[in-house]
């Protein structure tokens, strides 16, 4: 009698099964993105159908003049700014969560949004401009100046020798304390007017979209994309611990300084045009992280459609709450996003961050 | 065949010098290698030092190897990354290629350390969910994935129960056989170390006090010095070495 010994089936079969899982679940991602976009663009105080919106996007030669304006000039800017604006801070957020072992960490929780927006109320209140050149574009142009300068002390202070993850975090959040103080000595001092428009500015809103603004937007993503892409494999390494990294030969302290450098591109200039939206760069890469695990493959892209979904969601959101009234979306992120969030960790028990 | 000797490697962390002088002749390939010492002697230093982590004076030489052919496996095994024990493997794979696809091989090479190292069931779990032991093994064989021809362990069988620690050594054993490949194991229990490693360094105060073979270097005059402890080396009734502790040294 033969005895037939079987291996145990190999768990490549196992893995095809969940990377076919996790494309759909991208796909899924990027169906609801266009879905969002497109209610996002068909929103709005003129009303128009759905149907009508969607040729004057596909056809606008033959729409008629006043829809064309509105839907092109007006609202297709805010439906997409809201797209590359959120997949931008997500991918910060993600890619800093990531080089610093920390779960908490953001672009609002560096720093860098509370720096930018202490730059732009020193155009509002004081009339500075950081950079004498762009005094046209004084507020985001002080907002960027100030946040880069935030990401570059971060930056410089963590390629110290000995200096640990842990301790820039910590920084980070010295940052925010300071600079939310510099702002209200400002708002303090500040004109009535003036301290409206800094309390607006800092609420976060898409309103003064342009298609400028997603062009420059839309270009650093592009930028800074592939490079994290071509990096794939060493920064998912790096989650497993340094030395583990570094042992698994990643070269742990450059990487991470290449990785703030363009993180600090990626949330300083849409924080200098639509203001402190504070929530994506936390939620859009835990979102993903759940749907998707770590494997910067999926991780990345997962990360950057999850914040343009919650981000064209909540623009959305913003319309539609109060008729006739656009809320600032910076304040609709938390109030809708924090309980989602929070239920969202919970139910799903995972003990990994 | 593959070997690997130092010739005066030191290294500090600042000020502190934490190995000096340690000159090893070839330590040969295709068997293990017992690294001991007590607790701070610069096990892990040397290590750290062998697979160019720290610089220092000295020379490390690798012949019959590429130095990209080195994998090193710290001590540390915390692992709180949303990966799978599959994921985390092909991770260590894949790490200085930059392609995103995966060959059949590359599975191939997955699916067939894990089975070595008797973890195939746990291929589709959370690293996250793993236990100290179930970590470890996966962290043997993130290292392993590669096939490497030199080997750095720190503590690799620290974690495990005495089934594991004895299937784990047995594999990795087996392993340095098939590859010609040097292994190199921190390890703290001189019994598994007289049973599964034919050559032994002996490192203390971040200097190596003998290197050789197992029985000929751990005599009770190295192991009062390592340990500072009374201890002998007698024959079970079926003639394997057995280490007997006495006591603290006497003074």
């Amino acid at each position: 009698m033969s005895t037939a010994i079987s291996d145990p089936p190999p768990a490549a079969g196992s893995y095809h099964r969940l990377v076919a899982q996790r494309l759909l679940i991208l796909a899924g991602l990027a169906a609801l993105l266009l879905l969002s976009v497109a209610v996002d663009v068909s929103l709005g105080p003129a009303r128009y159908a759905l149907p009508d919106v969607l040729r004057t996007i596909l056809f606008p030669g033959a729409a008629d003049l006043q829809m064309r304006v509105v839907i092109w000039d007006i609202r297709m800017p805010m439906a997409l700014l809201a797209v590359t604006v959120g997949a931008s801070l997500s991918l910060a957020g993600a890619q800093m969560q990531t080089i610093l072992a920390n779960p908490l960490a953001s672009p609002f929780t560096l720093g860098l949004s509370a720096a930018a927006s202490f730059g732009a109320a020193l155009a509002m209140v004081l009339g500075v401009a950081l950079v004498p050149a762009a005094i046209g574009l004084m507020v985001p142009v002080n907002a960027f100046a100030m946040a880069m300068a935030a990401s570059l002390l971060i930056f410089g202070l963590s390629s110290l020798r000995g200096v640990t993850v842990e301790t820039i975090v910590l920084l980070g959040i010295a940052l925010v304390f300071s600079f939310n103080a510099a702002l209200a000595l400002l708002q303090y001092f500040a004109s009535e007017q003036a301290l409206s428009a800094v309390v607006f500015w800092t609420m976060g809103s898409l309103a003064k979209a342009s298609w400028a603004k997603v062009g420059v937007t839309a270009a650093i993503l592009a930028l800074c994309t592939p490079l994290f892409a071509r990096r794939a494999w060493a920064l998912t390494a790096i989650r497993l611990g340094e030395t583990r990294a570094a042992a698994m030969g990643v070269p742990v302290k450059r990487l991470r300084l290449e990785a703030l450098v363009l993180v600090s591109l990626l949330a300083a200039v849409p924080v200098s045009f639509v203001g402190t939206i504070g929530f994506i760069g936390i939620v859009g890469p835990h979102v993903a992280r759940l749907l998707l695990g770590e494997d910067q493959r999926f991780f990345l892209p997962g990360a950057m459609l999850s914040g343009a979904v919650i981000l064209s969601a909540t623009s959305v959101l913003s319309k539609a709450l109060l008729p006739g009234a656009v809320l600032p979306i910076g304040i609709i992120t938390a109030l809708v996003g924090v309980p989602f969030f929070a239920a969202l960790i919970l139910t799903r028990g995972r003990k990994s961050w | 065949m593959v070997s690997l000797s130092l010739e005066q490697v030191g290294a500090r962390y600042g000020r502190r010098e934490i190995l000096s002088d340690a000159s090893v002749p070839a330590i040969p390939g295709g068997s293990l290698t017992a690294l001991v010492g007590a607790n701070a002697a610069g096990k892990s230093t040397l290590f750290r030092r062998i697979a160019g982590q720290m610089r220092g004076p000295g020379t490390v030489r690798l012949s019959g190897a590429d130095p990209g052919e080195l994998r090193y496996m710290p001590q540390d095994t915390a692992m709180s990354a949303a990966l799978t024990v599959y994921e985390s493997v092909i991770l260590a794979l894949k790490q200085g290629g930059s392609g995103w696809r995966l060959s059949a091989e590359d599975l191939a090479a997955v699916d067939g350390v894990l089975a070595r190292f008797g973890i195939a069931h746990l291929a589709e779990r959370q690293l996250p969910e793993l236990s100290g032991g179930q970590r470890q093994a996966v962290s043997i064989a993130q290292t392993l994935v590669s096939r490497p021809r030199a080997v750095l362990m720190d503590e690799p069988t620290s974690a495990l129960d005495l089934q594991r620690q004895y299937g784990i050594l047995e594999a990795l054993r087996r392993y340095a056989e098939e590859t010609g490949a040097v292994m190199i194991l921190a390890l703290h229990d001189l019994n598994q170390v007289m049973r599964a490693c034919r050559t032994t360094l002996a490192l203390a105060q971040g200097r190596i006090l003998a290197a050789g073979p197992t029985l000929e270097v751990l005599t009770p005059d190295l192991i009062r010095r390592l340990y500072g402890i009374d201890g002998r080396v007698e024959r079970c009734s079926r003639g394997c070495p057995m280490l007997i502790v006495d006591g603290p040294a006497a003074a």
